[in-house]
């Protein structure tokens, strides 16, 4: 039971894209690896429209006190197991924006995190691997 | 004796079971040869059964507020309605002596019950987003439905004023298909598009424009609630060509059907891939007036015998 669990949501991981205050250029990479060029959807990832199809929540942006609570409910929103994927530098540390008034620190303070890919942007082969990374650790 | 053998072939040929498996196999023909014309590789061959079993194992959320009891029954209506729309179809054609006054629209209603299952879940899930796509489910049921009614009284009346299942079938082996006329091909064109529109593929995928409102009907739907309506989806998309062949393009009681059914499977995934969406007016719009003409037109030609 948990093997077949386990291959299924490796081989068919559905992804939602979580963007909570990015700059754009991370989710415009997300777009390219979805793209013929790179053609995701040859190890089943296809990006979903709705937080409860969802296997994997791909999050970019930094978070601050204004989003905090809609990336919170999203993961809520989203069915069990899931893996958590934080893109580009600003998920995985708020580093230039640290000093700010309304930053509250990165994403695995409030959410559990499973691959942080950093870049900024990630090259879409850096996001590939992150994702094969994710799953290989299961 | 008897009940098991009715049992075995709701559930498991060519009921259920198998149904969902080719149809399954199917959903992977479509997405691969989309992928190809996209210039992609495309999904490996277990893809969809990956996806189902996913779905199975996942944890099933019911949105707060929600009619719990309805929220199950829709996606339940398609599975339960097409697993016998399938064995009606096959015991129909393997053996037309078992047909009974009527069954052609006890096949109308259950080709009903999965656009109303989607309707009752989209309505009962409690989400702004699911009520719109239940709204256009319901009105491009009401668009597409009238010229399909048209093109089925056409095949009835080049049969003889028969509404037997198994006469109409019989009738195509005495006489040859009915695709071989002029009424008969508007009547397969008539029924091929209400086939895309039945199973909202593209240029009929209205209810649940991802880029609009996402899944539309869908949207609260999360595990095996899912994946009851991808496979409902699966087994449509492997009966009603089925449903089309038998009506028009005499019967699939003979290896020749295999052919033609992927044929009609890739002309619609073709006519999938090569337009684009149109609004609902717009869909209603062309079942009515184009499509709708088209088919009284031949009604007209398979009064004359055309």
């Amino acid at each position: 039971m948990g093997n077949a669990k386990l291959w299924g949501l490796k081989k068919s991981p559905w992804v939602f894209h979580v963007a909570a205050a990015p700059c754009n250029n991370c989710d415009i990479e997300i777009l390219d690896i979805l793209t013929p060029r790179w053609d995701v959807e040859r190890f089943g990832i296809v990006l979903v429209g709705s937080p409860r199809h969802a296997d994997a929540l791909l999050v970019t942006g930094v978070l601050n006190r204004k989003n905090l609570p809609r990336v919170l409910e999203v993961y809520r929103q989203t069915p069990k197991p899931c893996l958590v994927i934080a893109i580009g530098a600003c998920a995985c540390h708020p580093n230039i924006f640290q000093p700010s008034y309304n930053v509250i620190g990165p994403y695995d303070k409030y959410i559990p995190v499973d691959v942080y890919i950093p870049g900024c942007p990630p090259k879409p082969e850096a996001i590939i691997l992150g994702v094969v990374k994710a799953l290989q650790r299961l | 004796m008897n009940i098991v053998r009715i049992l075995f072939s709701f559930i498991v040929f060519p009921g259920f079971i198998f149904s969902a498996v080719i149809g399954l196999f199917l959903t992977w023909i479509d997405r691969k040869v989309t992928a190809r014309i996209h210039w992609r590789v495309g999904p490996p061959w277990f893809q969809p059964y990956a996806d189902f079993l996913k779905l199975l194992l996942k944890e099933t959320i019911i949105p707060e507020g929600s009619s719990k009891v309805l929220f199950f029954l829709g996606p339940l209506l398609g599975v339960v309605s097409m697993s016998i729309l399938a064995v009606m179809l096959f015991s129909m054609n393997f053996n037309p002596a078992s047909s009974y006054v009527g069954d052609l629209i006890v096949i109308i209603y259950l080709l009903a019950l999965a656009p109303i299952g989607i309707i009752i879940g989209g309505s009962a899930s409690k989400n702004p987003l699911a009520s719109v796509g239940a709204s256009r489910e319901m009105t491009q049921y009401f668009a597409y439905e009238l010229p399909f009614l048209f093109a089925l009284a056409i095949v009835i009346l080049k049969a003889g004023g028969n509404i037997k299942f198994g006469e109409i079938i019989l009738a195509q082996e005495a006489t040859g298909p009915f695709l071989y006329s002029l009424s008969g091909v508007i009547a397969a064109v008539v029924i091929l598009l209400s086939t895309q529109a039945k199973l909202s593929f593209v240029p009929f995928d209205i209810p649940e424009a991802e880029q609009e409102i996402m899944a539309g009907p869908y949207i609260e739907y999360s595990g095996v609630a899912l994946a009851m309506y991808k496979v409902t989806r699966a087994m449509m998309f492997f009966t009603l060509p089925l449903f089309l062949i038998s009506l028009v393009w005499g019967g699939f009681a003979n290896w020749w059907a295999i052919l033609k059914f992927l044929l009609i499977i890739v002309l619609i995934i073709l006519i999938k891939n090569t337009n684009p969406r149109l609004r609902i007016d717009q869909a209603l719009k062309f079942f009515w007036i184009g499509i709708g003409i088209l088919s009284i037109l031949g009604l007209v030609l398979a009064f004359y015998g055309l």
